[in-house]
């Protein structure tokens, strides 16, 4: 079995027992990364001598017994949207395109604490805002599994590199569903934690009070491991939670006996492909065979979720963007006559046309004369969903989803109407306005051997019942351990 | 609702970005059709209901006053597009 073939924790497992070195995995996840980085452009920046300079170093500290975590030495790829020091991080922006970071986030430390080594930056949409990777201005990533089709977004390039095994594991940001929905489409095992369990500290924000980092990888255990190396409280930021961490993976456990899952039949409505409805539902019946009690319940705010997400994640967006002008960092434009043209080119050049339209957008529905009917009315609903949620997680101990009403779009087909596209984001962004934690497991192909997800949902720091769920149904599976064709065919 | 190209400069002009005239028509329809989708909310009566900015009760987070060093200038320099040595570089804007 190729070394890129095993899982984080399996060559992590290798490195600790010195049957291979971080530097001969770093070496070959470089190769694969050379090999398919030109058909499917998962990468924005690839850190040949760097990562290689890392994995020398790590291997002396976990030989000398310094680093001894179960992904010490495995190596990662980290989406261009989190800060490393010393290596440019773009947003996929051309704005932010000689962008430096002076420093590392509190995400990139942590991974150097855990004894990661990075190989390289992640496209990703533009300042994460779309859901297919095509509104990067450095060109869209595309679908392992099918080059004619987009990997998700916005993290695409984590979801692409960690299916065409690229790299053992990814770290995402999730917004309104950014890293599940890219998981799903290109059959990772995708995790957004509850919020303020991830440090955003050094996350280029997009709309605060939904944005969350988190990993894809291959396995649910993955995924228990890394968040052990990257949740916890930090006070460069204020929104993350002081609450108990560290121990997911120690307590993960394939025994759901009595765990009581709820199938909301509003998510299985109109709109919905019947082939990701039929492989969601069957994964309810893996869950009962495992001794979870899986019923039908009720979500009924379905049909609020996208407008609620848009309108404030587009009037958190306008302001957020507001500091990008052309004066303290990033991209200027070349001729302007005073100070306010200068910002008023330098964003109109410098921004997508996604990225504008949400600036527009937010600015427009925090206006004086229309706040209380879009934004106030947005929080107030969101207070809604957020009942809403409560009241199910009084019955229930996690909620089984579809993670997207299809499978992955072919590349154009999304961007030419926006309102559509955002309509697509239905099954993940409430999780994000209730702050919840939610995984993204593969759960079979569609008839065109595309990868299908199935979403867990958890209450408020659930994410061991989460993660438990998940494994077991690994256990039961082989979803997850399906590759792309061009990686040599489905297994 | 009706968006107007006329809202669309006025929202622009507060957004500091200035659209040429063919993506601004385009970007007025676009608007106007998402803003349209967006009043399926008023269906919902919310009366009474306390706008929720944050999900989790967290407030008052502080923490000690502590001296740390600051970012070194030239550090925080190196990204600007027009530095001088010790400080960011803009169009004159007093006459």
């Amino acid at each position: 079995m190729s070394l890129l073939e095993l899982t984080a924790l399996e060559l992590g497992r290798a490195i600790k027992a010195g049957e291979v070195s971080a530097p001969e995995a770093t070496q070959a996840a470089l190769e694969a990364i050379e090999a398919k980085n030109r058909e499917n452009n998962a990468f924005i920046t690839i850190l040949n001598d760097r990562a290689m300079e890392e994995a020398e170093a790590v291997q002396k500290r976990i030989s000398a017994g310094e680093l001894t975590g179960p992904l010490a030495g495995v190596p990662l790829a980290i989406k261009d949207n989190i800060c490393t020091k010393g290596v440019k991080t773009s947003c996929a922006s051309k704005i932010l395109g000689d962008f430096v970071p002076p420093y590392d986030a509190t995400l990139t430390e942590k991974i150097r604490a855990m004894g990661g080594v990075v190989l390289g930056k992640l496209n990703m949409d533009e300042f994460a805002m779309g859901s297919t990777t095509e509104t990067s201005f450095y060109g869209p990533t595309k679908n392992p599994w099918d080059l004619g089709r987009v990997p998700g977004g916005s993290s695409g390039g984590a979801a692409a590199a960690v299916a065409a095994r690229e790299c053992w594991y990814a770290i995402g940001s999730d917004t309104g569903g950014s890293i599940r929905q890219p998981a799903s489409y290109c059959g990772a095992t995708g995790m957004k934690p509850t919020y303020g369990t991830v440090s955003r500290y050094g996350l280029i924000a997009y709309a605060s009070s939904l944005d969350q980092i988190g990993p894809l990888a291959r396995t649910a255990e993955d995924c228990a491991a890394i968040l052990d190396g990257i949740q916890g409280r930090d006070p460069r930021d204020g929104t993350s939670l002081d609450a108990p961490h560290g121990n997911l993976l120690a307590n993960l456990s394939g025994d759901l006996t009595g765990m009581r899952i709820g199938v909301p039949a509003d998510c299985f409505g109109d709109g919905l492909d019947s082939q990701v409805s039929e492989r969601v539902l069957a994964a309810a019946q893996v869950l009962r065979d495992r001794g979870a009690v899986v019923e039908e319940c009720s979500l009924p705010i379905m049909e609020y979720v996208v407008p609620t997400y848009y309108i404030i994640a587009a009037a958190e967006a306008s302001s957020n963007l507001s500091r990008f002008d052309g004066v303290k960092y990033g991209w200027r434009a070349e001729n302007y006559e005073d100070l306010t043209d200068l910002y008023n080119k330098t964003r109109t050049e410098g921004f997508g046309a996604e990225v504008k339209r949400r600036i527009l957008l937010g600015t427009f529905v925090l206006s004086t004369g229309y706040y209380d009917a879009y934004y106030r009315k947005a929080l107030q609903v969101k207070a809604v969903i957020k009942n809403a949620f409560d009241r199910v997680f009084e019955k229930y101990d996690l909620l089984l989803m579809p993670v997207a009403p299809t499978t992955a779009p072919r590349l154009g087909e999304s961007l030419s109407n926006p309102l559509q596209m955002y309509l697509s984001d239905i099954y993940t962004v409430s999780v994000n306005l209730a702050g919840l934690p939610g995984i993204s497991l593969p759960c079979g192909l569609d008839g065109n051997g595309m990868p299908v997800g199935a979403q867990l949902v958890g209450p408020a720091l659930g994410e061991q019942k989460v993660l438990n769920a998940a494994h077991a149904f690994q256990l039961s599976t082989n979803y997850h351990t399906l590759v792309p064709a061009e990686q040599g065919g489905v297994r | 609702m009706k968006i107007t190209e006329e809202m669309v400069d006025y929202v622009s002009a507060l957004s500091r970005l200035k659209l040429p005239l063919e993506e601004k028509t385009r970007m007025t329809g676009e608007l106007e059709q998402i803003i349209g989708y967006m009043d399926i909310l008023n269906q919902l009566d919310t009366t009474d209901i306390e706008p929720m900015s944050h999900t989790f009760p967290v407030k008052n987070v502080l923490r000690e006053d502590v001296v740390e060093p600051s970012f070194p200038r030239e550090a925080l320099l190196a990204n600007a597009p027009a530095p001088d040595g010790e400080s960011y570089l803009v169009p004159k804007t007093v006459e």
